[in-house]
């Protein structure tokens, strides 16, 4: 892998993304601000304080998280399907300098860079509703890009392995969705039946949702384990996006 | 001096072996052409001498530098005009070029004239800042066609440059390849047409089921097998070119 090639792609991916974000941008954007006026100001009018802060403020650090999550799967399952299958994008960048794993590693950076730029969309909302005690917040912005960089190996994988565009909303309603409830962003998971928190202990969602939670809160040292957690995650999964889709590419 | 060679070059898909230990020699300047049926193994060869994929077994060198070793390095000295349009439709005609162009490395101050003195070339000037699916088939082609110039490369590859075009578009594309020739530019091309490898190429390789069944020039081809070079087909082959 060559991380100058692999720029050249997210180059690509940026202009295109430049010129097309206003339609896309209000979309991704409009969903997030949904789920924090419903169930923040509605929900949220009926549930009492959680851990001693208002509810619409609990739930507002996960909602980043989520957001972030929702940015790189769409890219680097759905967005990257259409440019192998339908566009042949990988063909046409195949016949230049660029060979499949500087492609690859564009792909995840460009996912992880979605993910970022959602994820700090939501910051900077959630800041204007004052729903952020703490400036520390902006730390999380880091942990959004190793988190997207997750995201979008699982999603490559997952469209390595699938068999079409059809099976997609398997992995969106059996894997997104479930995560999405479960993670801890509308509710602290200890008050479920104990497995599940221990299922949520395997998603990397949880942890930054964690992560978010107790920056915003001003918290420094308390997500550390699930900082650690979210490197050596996106360690592990780092040789299956290469290793499945150059078979996936090449078959 | 050869640009290409190619030793017991072999590419399997599964157990189907769809080039079967070819040899062949391209020399710089010359405009080469695999002729034969879907199926052949002509696009395999093809994808392996610009390092799409490498070969299941055998040696290939482009510019004295082994495929599987120095891909990056070759693809840069390289123009490529696939068979499918994989244009970008996400980006306008000239944005095509220009960030095609920035996979080579080549920045933009000198893209962008180049890029519009390609259109011009390819008679697109006009359809600079027109999406891509507002081109007609034939004016796709002519922006691969240019978009395969865009790093002035040393050998130009054509996969069927003409598969699909009507007469008009596919003379227009002849008499530029033809120009490119007569500039010094390699070429290699693959292609079903008879009269497209008569009027283009000066050695053609007739291929049949993943193997080399003749290369030479089209006349000493014709001299030797009689008629022309559909004859010459049926009388290596035992069969008719199918369309």
């Amino acid at each position: 892998m060559n991380i100058k090639r692999a720029f050249r792609v997210w180059q690509r991916h940026w202009t295109v993304y430049t010129k097309l974000y206003k339609s896309s941008f209000a979309l991704n954007f409009a969903e997030p601000v949904l789920y924090l006026t419903a169930m923040g100001f509605g929900l949220g009018a009926f549930v009492a304080d959680i851990k001693g802060v208002p509810y619409i403020n609990y739930i507002a650090p996960g909602i980043i998280a989520s957001s972030a999550m929702f940015a790189a799967v769409y890219e680097c399952t759905y967005s990257t399907y259409v440019r192998i299958t339908f566009q042949k994008t990988f063909d046409a960048i195949l016949a230049t300098p660029v060979n499949i794993d500087d492609l690859i590693a564009a792909e995840m950076i460009w996912g992880a860079t979605k993910s970022v730029i959602y994820g700090t969309t939501i910051i900077i909302v959630i800041a204007l509703f004052g729903l952020v005690a703490s400036p520390l917040i902006l730390l999380a912005v880091p942990l959004l890009f190793i988190t997207g960089l997750i995201f979008a190996e699982i999603s490559l994988i997952f469209v390595a392995k699938a068999p079409g565009i059809d099976s997609f909303n398997y992995f969106y309603t059996l894997f997104m969705t479930p995560m999405f409830l479960f993670s801890g962003i509308f509710f602290p998971l200890d008050g479920m039946p104990e497995v599940v928190a221990k299922i949520a202990w395997f998603t990397p969602l949880y942890h930054i949702v964690n992560v978010c939670r107790s920056f915003a809160a001003g918290e420094l040292a308390a997500p550390l384990y699930d900082i650690l957690w979210l490197l050596a995650v996106v360690a592990i999964l780092a040789p299956y996006p290469f290793r499945l889709m150059r078979k996936y590419i090449f078959k | 001096m050869n640009i290409v060679s190619a030793r017991g070059l072999t590419r399997d898909y599964g157990s189907l072996r769809a080039v079967d230990a070819i040899d062949f020699d391209i020399m710089k300047g010359e405009c080469f052409g695999f002729l034969g049926p879907n199926g052949a193994g002509k696009t395999s060869a093809m994808k392996s001498i610009y390092c799409f994929m490498c070969p299941t077994d055998g040696k290939v060198t482009v510019f004295d530098m082994d495929v599987t070793e120095h891909a990056s390095e070759i693809k840069a000295r390289i123009g490529v005009m696939p068979q499918e349009n994989n244009l970008d439709p996400d980006l306008s005609v000239l944005e095509n070029l220009v960030v095609y162009a920035r996979y080579f490395d080549i920045p933009k101050k000198e893209s962008l004239p180049k890029a519009w003195e390609l259109l011009g070339f390819v008679s697109l000037k006009d359809k600079a800042d027109v999406k891509i699916n507002q081109l007609s088939g034939g004016m796709k082609h002519r922006l691969l066609l240019a978009r395969s110039l865009m790093n002035n490369p040393d050998l130009l590859i054509l996969d069927e440059p003409t598969t699909g075009l009507d007469p008009h578009s596919r003379h227009s594309v002849w008499d530029m390849l033809n120009r490119l020739k007569a500039g010094g530019m390699t070429l290699i091309l693959t292609t079903h047409y008879m009269e497209e490898a008569e009027k283009l190429c000066d050695r053609v390789a007739i291929m049949d089921s993943g193997k080399i069944v003749a290369i030479d020039t089209p006349g000493n081809l014709m001299t030797a097998h009689g008629g022309n070079l559909e004859d010459v087909y049926l009388k290596l082959t035992g069969r008719r070119l199918e369309y």
